[in-house]
């Protein structure tokens, strides 16, 4: 005979208010096999847990039922008191009379009966559970980050720093992401590349960091701390340690395409330098520009090479690694301007993208940082800013805000003011969002010191006038239409996820959400986690933010990463799937349901069940027609009993 | 006062309605949340009859949100035509040339002018917006 005791939680009045908590507990006193019940105001409180703890000594008791909120929340609470009172902590179970009955009923007693019968239900589980253990994993102590932006590079460098082993894998030949593309950055002013490429330094020479760039991650498999990643390191014709920056290679070859760091802008050869601080420091062979190399149509570069860096033989590269846990950090595009037709965006050659202009007052951008006008090459005296291109518009758009567009807008105007002090500079806003530390003094000195323009309302058109483009906008505090001559409209453009985050998520099992961005596992507790153990995400590929953001959840991923690789041994929950050798008939059944491909029918005609991979849903049990396999402590007949009494069924 | 506002008060209180009746029957008649506009004010900017109104479109929205008879005594939803400019650009997907109907209707309904195109002169038709004198004659033909 069991000797079980229940705790019935009121969690103050959010399970007290439609759950009798009193009755429930009376009514399972004289449940078969209880011989302890009481309720109390919270559970999960010291008290609640020294309750648990005497009673377990006390009455000598075998098993527990805490009636209370989502096992989610306090399962392990409350299993940490009963292993302390000396009770194996999987003869613990808890009853979710909160989420499950007292917040979706209203009628007292309904919920009353039916919080009884759960914790009847619970009690039956109970009764069945047998001692268990926790599977120790050993796991491997190296680290994979996806994305080799400010984000992607802090992580990689603090958990470099923590002892372990990195590879940080870039889909670009070159580290840095968006933030090497900045002129300055907001609020300080600061040079982008002067703070960025210390860090890709410190990256790229960092004794724990493998640094994989114009790579690709194409195939994961395995589960936290034993992962299986395959990544695809594509040619880049070009021999890194070779390479000596000559750039006669540059000169020869006869290809131009539009270069993609000055955001097509100006226009680079084939074979190419990414940027002049690019890391890995090399020329790099555009496969898709180039004449051809296989077969050689050009060879002109090769010819000019000095040092023999360039090889056309060289081959995609399937490169296999084992790591322990995986940060994500892949960053963002801007949103097509092309669908802001009504502005000319991707048309008129002098409508340009935020990132167009941060590359056009760049000192040594296309322009060498004096502002002209990309069609004609004129001077720029007048600027409309656009806020919200593509931005808060569920409409047609997106709906989000992009977050960091209100503060480089202001600093852009104050950029353009700086080289060219007699300019006008109109900013269209519909609100001014400056919410970072620093940044609403730094927006409105700008405004009021530079007396720039700020109209609130936003612009609908802009219309091409051959010499000049016409902004037609709404003074919406003043009520009046207006129409604004300019010399350069600049849009700034949503965030958008970078291309291929769809897929790579697929490729690493986590989700998405609604706009495409990384989803969290919990938008505020776990802000950096997946629901996928062992795979974090940092930076812009989460959600639109600003480069202290980034940095915060890079170290943020570090340091949940650090977790999983330092530990001695990772724990997995012994409640797991096992087989009944006696009733396997090697049918394979379980095999091809298991979406965690953890069970193989083994050369003995068996199944064969991986602890470690299985995460004890339950699928392959439902599925056995034999009745062979079982997950423990959820074995048929638990579950049998739990159903009978879930359904009024008496003992 | 000018007379054209005068008089355009004085229909509005024949209406014999309250703001906020107003607003719940322009929603119903529309479809449209008045309240989903956040003012970005981009059908203003892109309204082609946006100088002859009283109030901008995105005044007129205002108004309503604020429960004001400006709303409905302001000239804004005679001048609209109905281009859908505005609606085609809304960001909020608010279909403003629906609501200016609304409102349109809400008079119309009532029955108050009784228009005959005979007892109009030249000078009268030449003058008068087209969509009032087409939304007059529309509720002749139910």
């Amino acid at each position: 005979m069991s000797r079980i005791g229940v705790f019935v939680c009121h969690c103050g009045m959010n399970i007290e208010e439609t759950v009798d908590t009193r009755l429930v507990a009376k009514t399972l006193k004289e449940y078969p096999g209880v011989v302890h019940a009481e309720d109390y105001d919270y559970m999960c409180s010291e008290i609640g847990q020294q309750k648990i703890r005497e009673a377990i000594v006390e009455h000598n008791l075998d098993g527990v039922v805490v009636a209370s909120c989502t096992p989610n929340m306090h399962q392990e609470t409350f299993r940490n008191a009963a292993e302390e009172a000396g009770l194996n902590r999987y003869r613990l179970e808890v009853a979710n009379i909160r989420e499950q009955v007292s917040w979706v009923h209203s009628d007292r007693q309904v919920a009353t009966e039916k919080a009884i019968r759960m914790a009847r239900a619970a009690v039956e589980k109970v009764r069945g559970d047998d001692d268990l253990e926790p599977i120790a994993v050993e796991h491997e102590t190296r680290c994979l980050v996806i994305g080799g932006g400010i984000s992607g590079i802090q992580a990689a460098v603090d958990v470099a720093n923590s002892g372990h082993e990195v590879i940080l894998v870039e889909k670009d030949p070159s580290i840095g992401g968006h933030m090497a593309q900045l002129s300055v950055t907001f609020p300080t002013l600061d040079c982008a590349q002067c703070i960025l490429t210390p860090r890709m330094v410190e990256a790229s020479r960092h004794p724990n960091i493998e640094l994989l760039t114009y790579s690709e991650v194409v195939k994961v498999a395995g589960f936290m701390g034993n992962y299986e990643v395959t990544i695809r390191k594509n040619p880049t014709y070009v021999d890194t340690d070779k390479c000596n920056l000559c750039d006669k290679c540059s000169e020869v070859c006869p290809v131009s395409v539009k270069e993609e760091f000055n955001e097509g802008l100006s226009e680079r050869k084939a074979i190419y330098l990414p940027f002049e601080q690019a890391i890995p420091s090399s020329y790099v062979l555009d496969e898709n520009a180039c004449l051809g190399v296989k077969p050689i149509r050009c060879g002109l570069c090769q010819d000019v090479c000095d040092v023999g860096a360039i090889d056309y033989d060289m081959a995609p590269e399937m490169i296999t690694q084992k790591v322990g846990a995986i940060i994500v950090a892949t960053g963002y595009d801007l949103y097509d301007p092309s669908h802001l037709t009504e502005y000319g965006g991707g048309k008129y050659p002098d409508v340009v993208t935020s990132l167009q202009f941060e590359r056009m007052v760049h000192p040594s951008g296309p322009m060498k940082g004096q502002l002209r006008r990309p069609s004609d090459g004129r001077p720029v005296k007048r600027i409309a800013f656009v806020h919200c291109a593509g931005s808060r518009d569920p409409g047609r758009h997106n709906p989000y805000c992009s977050r960091i567009c209100c503060t480089y807008t202001a600093k852009q105007a104050l950029l353009f003011k700086k080289g060219v002090p007699d300019g006008v500079g109109s900013v269209f806003y519909i609100d001014i969002r400056t919410d970072g530390k620093g940044y609403e003094e730094f927006a409105q000195g700008i405004i009021s010191g530079k007396r720039i323009r700020y109209i609130r309302g936003k612009v609908a058109k802009v219309v091409d006038e051959g010499d000049h483009l016409t902004a037609w906008g709404a003074d919406t505090l003043s009520g009046k239409r207006m129409e604004i001559d300019v010399d350069l409209v600049v849009l700034a453009m949503a965030m958008v996820p970078s291309e291929g985050t769809a897929e790579l998520a697929k490729t690493l099992h986590i989700n998405v959400d609604e706009n495409g961005f990384l989803k969290e596992a919990h938008p505020k507790l776990r802000p950096v986690e997946t629901t996928t153990a062992g795979v974090f995400i940092a930076g812009t590929a989460q959600g639109p933010k600003d480069i202290p953001d980034s940095v915060a959840q890079g170290s943020a991923a570090a340091a949940k990463a650090i977790a999983i690789l330092a530990a001695d041994k990772l724990s997995h929950s012994p409640e797991v799937a096992a087989v009944n050798e006696e009733l396997c008939s090697g049918c394979g059944i379980c095999a091809t349901v298991c979406p965690y491909d953890a069970i193989k029918i083994e050369r003995s005609g068996i199944a064969v069940v991986n602890d470690i991979l299985c995460f004890g849903c339950g699928i392959c049990a439902a599925s056995c027609p034999a009745g062979a396999i079982e997950v423990k402590n959820e074995r048929h007949m638990q579950i049998e009993e739990m159903i009978g009494v879930a359904l009024g069924s008496e003992k | 006062m000018t007379k054209a506002k005068q008089t355009a008060q004085e229909e509005f209180a024949l209406l014999e309605l309250s703001m906020d009746e107003i607003v719940d029957k322009v929603e119903e008649l529309s479809g449209e949340n008045v309240f989903d506009c956040y003012q970005c004010g981009m059908c203003s900017a892109g309204c082609p009859l946006a100088e002859e109104m009283d109030l901008l479109p995105n005044q007129v929205l205002h108004a309503l949100q604020m429960k004001d008879p400006e709303a409905m005594s302001a000239n804004s939803m005679w001048i609209c035509a109905s281009c859908y400019t505005c609606q085609v650009r809304c960001p909020k997907g608010v279909d403003l040339a629906k609501v200016m109907e609304a409102m349109r209707q809400i008079y119309l309904r009532k029955r108050m002018d009784h228009v005959s195109l005979d007892g109009l002169s030249h000078r009268e038709i030449r003058r008068l917006p087209q969509i009032a004198i087409v939304a007059s004659f529309r509720k002749k033909t139910g």
